[in-house]
């Protein structure tokens, strides 16, 4: 009869205190090095209370952020449900900076703090460090002094020019916030100093510059109406905020200022918008490996173990789609569900799974997992590694609406051989930011007319805008150009099919032959 | 690399307290509109009650945050778990028009819902009264003109005798004699001096015949000097310090309310109930104007009395009616406990309209001669039926109403309204006390 090596576990009770999260962190991060591998940075756990969280949750994840009512609603919007008791608060919130901040809620039990370090101080963390996204788009170092450095700049134009001056600027900004990323190009890092700098040297130079662009006139007009010569840009640009920022043409310095600011936040987010399902995935996989680890070393009890499988239970859930709780594809569930999938198909691959996934199937896990935390976003990645396997326990069918048929929805595919790849195509094509968000870009300024800036909406599906909001946004749009603003949608065979025009353009009634001011 | 821990409880809480105020300013004149409604429909109860007041606004315009989104239609393919029976090439019906189940659920089109604004009875109330401001409140109640108070204000030179400051006084005579007489003394202390040697030469036996005269001189300027020293008087009417007080006018911050009210017959509960919101209004609003409101309630048939709250709303009554009564017993109150020196006085009468026949022309000329001077405010509503709207459009109403009409051209703090339903109170309410900046 061997006698076991007898282990006190960690914690036995409810009550959390400093000693026992430090424990706690210590034995997760042995496992997430030493089992998992994974590489993050320091991490900073900070003790809140459940007010202070909805706080953070409605700067949407940012310690910091300038004064802006929609910050307010943000935080009404979150604080209702939760004093109804309605829903609980996520658990967790996590910021993508270094160190990496980690959010521990006080009333939360020992067994829920193990879950958040487990979860967003390992899993969120490395996943932040390593992500090729993340590492391209976001600057986690300066983020923090950045930020102190918007809301700073921002309270002294408040002083200076009024707060309903520079709220009107920053409403305008918020609308266009999906459009002031550039997909393709990698911004430079974030730099507090740099952008001291920027202001003050170079800012009048730039306005100069501006001036310069809108003062050349026509040479010869005969020569304009050739055609597209004298377009400008030269290329479309989809960076409508960044395009207002350069190229407004009247617009003072501080305004060009906020958008600025603006850009660069949403540019910090723009990552978290195309990784939820893998970020979130990752993160539950790695507090579920962590947890099961700690129980089967016997740090925590039995009972906290039952605690955990309770409240992971809930977080993976998935109602189906006729179930009265369905509110679409939880991306906890599916990221949790692919890494499980994808460990699965390492361990113990089965004939499908090596057809399917000759690379991966019978390979170390861990370095694939790790793969896919760092090369992939949730569109390529679910194209990459969403199985047939995984497809059939879920029951994933696609489901098609027309609006030419007026009458019914079309079953287009479901999870068996025949549809996988269709079935799998469109689930990613769902997670694409790239096809959920219009795509709108600036093609032209009326440089030596009225200015008018058009801007063109690229219809993918036959799917128009809506109406109402696009008329709004234009306005808000116009209110920083200060010029009239118009926009088209144009079809993939270069038909224009709508066009949408802001208060000036409205007012002029200026026509063109297809105008439909909405 | 071990993780550092922070507690960040005990930073300041309600960071996001300012945001909220941002969010009410933009969405104040939804606000305001929610909370005209549920004045109206709710009536006064939810004013008087301390609890917060939660407020439902449709998110206005001034908090919309558009985007650039697809609207519906074109053609959208989508993925769901939970498959049960569904082969390719099935069809569903669409769910027709009700858009409702998760089904269609577009990522963001979570719809915008509508705000519930908790807000505290203070902020509430803030709305509530917003722009209404009783006429001449200011002015009489800052500048208190008729009341004062003496405060100590350093000294003075004169003054009643009953302030006479003896220790200042004193201090005062003491530093003119010791200034009066110095340059006696010195001459006195001189004298002696030479005195003293011309004795001590006589002793010597050295003394010469003008030593002796000097002598004398001496004495006599000795004699001079005690005189003149004896002179200086105690007191100089110039010693005198007076305690100097200053008249300070004390703004009144008391105020009275007097509730007039017809209980005879022809007011149903209908009517009382009209009535009595629109005295708690009047009520409330006193209340954050001044330190101090008490409240008066005379009721009246064809005689008037004093009761209290309950008795004035609930207890039945017959009997004519004879308004002059209730404003006599008002008169009569204020003489006996309220001097209009000392209280804001508003004077707030409902009735149907019905009087005695010739009570009427007694009634203007109490309020005119004797009440109208000494209150702040006066306001009479006229209590309609339902049926009787229309008769707001024309003039002639009660009997008191056509009396009273006279009144209303010459004189600023009387006003009147009439009102037939429960939604009329408080655009009376407003109107009547309309901030009179606007006018």
């Amino acid at each position: 009869m061997a006698m076991e090596k007898q282990v006190e576990p960690l914690f036995t009770k409810a009550e959390w205190d400093f000693e026992k999260i430090k424990e706690v962190c210590d034995a997760c991060e042995e496992i997430a090095v030493k089992e998992l591998g994974l590489d993050y940075f320091p991490i900073q756990i900070e003790i809140v209370t459940s007010e202070q969280m909805i706080d953070a949750y409605a700067s949407t994840g940012l310690p910091i952020y300038y004064a802006h009512w929609s910050l307010g609603k943000r935080f009404m919007e979150t604080a209702k449900p939760y004093q109804k008791g309605k829903v609980h608060l996520a658990y967790e919130l996590v910021i993508n900076s270094n160190p990496c901040l980690v959010y521990c809620m006080e009333q939360n039990s020992m067994t829920m703090q193990a879950i958040v370090i487990a979860h967003a101080g390992f899993g969120h963390n490395a996943f932040f460090k390593n992500n090729h996204l993340f590492r391209q788009w976001t600057s986690p170092d300066s983020i923090i002094d950045y930020m102190v450095f918007a809301r700073k700049l921002l309270a002294e134009y408040e002083e200076k020019y009024g707060v309903a001056e520079v709220e009107k600027v920053i409403d305008a900004c918020h609308t266009l916030r999906n459009h002031g990323v550039d997909r393709y190009s990698h911004p430079p890092e974030l730099s507090v100093e740099k952008e001291k700098e920027r202001r003050g040297d170079r800012a009048e130079q730039r306005l100069r510059e501006i001036t310069e662009l809108y003062s050349i006139l026509p040479r010869n007009i005969k020569e304009d109406e050739k055609g597209k010569k004298d377009r400008f840009p030269k290329d479309p640009q989809e960076n409508i905020l960044y395009f207002i920022e350069k190229f407004a043409p009247e617009l003072p310095i501080w305004k060009r200022e906020v958008i600025r600011i603006v850009r660069k936040i949403s540019q910090y987010f723009y990552p978290q918008m195309q990784t939820k399902v893998l970020n979130e995935g990752f993160a539950t996989f790695v507090h579920y490996y962590t947890m099961n680890r700690l129980h089967e070393e016997r740090l925590i009890t039995d009972g906290s173990m039952q605690e955990f499988l309770l409240s992971h239970t809930n977080v993976v859930f998935q109602p189906g789609f006729d179930d009265p709780r369905f509110h679409g594809i939880n991306p906890y569930a599916l990221g949790f569900n692919m890494f499980m999938d994808i460990k699965r198909i390492c361990e113990a691959p089965t004939e499908e799974d090596k057809e399917w996934f000759p690379d991966i199937a019978g390979s170390d896990w861990k370095k694939t997992v790790l793969d896919v935390v760092k090369n992939y976003r949730d569109e390529s990645g679910i194209r990459q590694f969403l199985s047939p396997a995984l497809m059939r326990d879920m029951r994933l069918f696609s489901m098609l609406d027309d609006e030419k048929d007026s009458e019914n929805f079309l079953v287009t595919g479901i999870h068996n051989d025949d549809d996988y790849h269709k079935v799998r195509k469109a689930l990613a094509d769902q997670f694409d930011v790239g096809l959920q968000i219009p795509l709108i870009e600036v093609v032209n300024v009326n440089r030596h007319g009225d200015r008018t800036l058009t801007l063109h909406h690229s219809v993918v599906n036959n799917k128009q805008l809506d109406t109402n909001e696009t008329i709004e946004v234009l306005d808000l749009i116009e209110s920083l150009w200060e010029f009239p603003v118009q926009l088209v949608s144009v079809h993939p065979d270069g038909r224009e099919s709508m066009t949408y025009g802001s208060k000036k353009v409205r007012d002029q009634g200026v026509s063109s032959d297809n105008s439909n001011w909405g | 690399m071990s993780a550092i821990i922070v507690d960040r409880r005990e930073t300041p809480r309600g960071k996001s307290g300012p945001n909220r105020q941002r969010l009410l300013q933009r969405e104040r004149s939804a606000v305001k509109e929610a909370i005209e409604k549920s004045l109206r429909d709710n009536g006064i109860k939810d004013v008087t009650s301390s609890a917060s007041k939660k407020i439902k606004i449709r998110s206005g315009s001034g908090t919309k945050e558009p985007v650039f989104r697809h609207g519906s239609g074109g053609i959208n393919e989508r993925v769901y778990p939970g498959n049960k029976e569904f082969r390719k090439g099935d069809k569903i019906p669409r769910p027709q028009s009700s858009d409702g189940g998760g089904k269609k659920g577009s990522p963001d089109g979570e719809g915008e819902d509508d705000f519930i604004f908790e807000m505290s009875q203070q902020e509430y109330l803030n709305y509530v009264f917003e722009g209404l401001e009783l006429p001449d409140l200011v002015k009489k109640a800052l500048s208190g003109s008729d009341t004062f108070v003496l405060r100590r204000a350093g000294f003075s030179q004169d003054g009643p005798p009953s302030q006479l400051d003896v220790l200042r006084s004193m201090q005062q005579s003491h530093g003119r004699r010791i200034s009066l007489r110095s340059s006696l003394l010195k001459k006195e202390k001189q004298l002696l001096k030479e005195k003293k040697e011309i004795e001590e030469k006589m002793q010597a036996g050295s003394a010469s015949a003008v030593d002796q005269a000097r002598l004398v001189e001496i004495d006599k300027e000795l004699v001079g000097i005690a005189r003149k020293k004896a002179a200086v008087p105690l007191f100089d009417d110039m010693d005198l310090r007076f305690r100097r007080k200053e008249k300070e006018p004390v703004p009144i911050t008391k105020a009275v309310m007097f509730c007039l009210m017809d209980v005879s017959g022809s007011m149903g509960d209908r009517e009382k109930d009209l009535a009595k919101r629109f005295f708690i209004l009047l009520g409330l609003f006193l209340e954050r104007c001044y330190e101090r409101t008490e409240i008066v309630f005379i009721r009246h048939t064809s005689e008037a009395q004093e009761v209290d709250e309950d008795t004035f709303f609930f207890s039945r009554e017959t009997g004519g009616t004879v308004v002059s009564t209730a404003l006599e017993k008002m008169l009569e109150i204020i003489k006996e406990r309220y001097a209009p020196e000392e209280w804001n006085i508003y004077g707030c009468q409902a009735s149907d309209g019905e009087n005695y026949d010739a009570d009427s022309i007694k009634c203007t000329a109490l309020l005119r001669e004797s009440l109208l001077p000494i209150t702040q405010y006066f306001a009479y509503i006229e209590i309609l039926e339902e049926r009787e709207m229309e008769v707001i459009q024309h003039d002639h109403g009660g009997e008191l109403w056509t009396e009273y009409l006279d009144i209303v051209s010459g004189h600023k703090n009387f006003a009147m309204r009439r009102v037939a339903e429960i939604s009329h109170i408080y655009p009376v309410f407003r109107s009547l006390f309309e901030s009179t900046g606007k006018k």
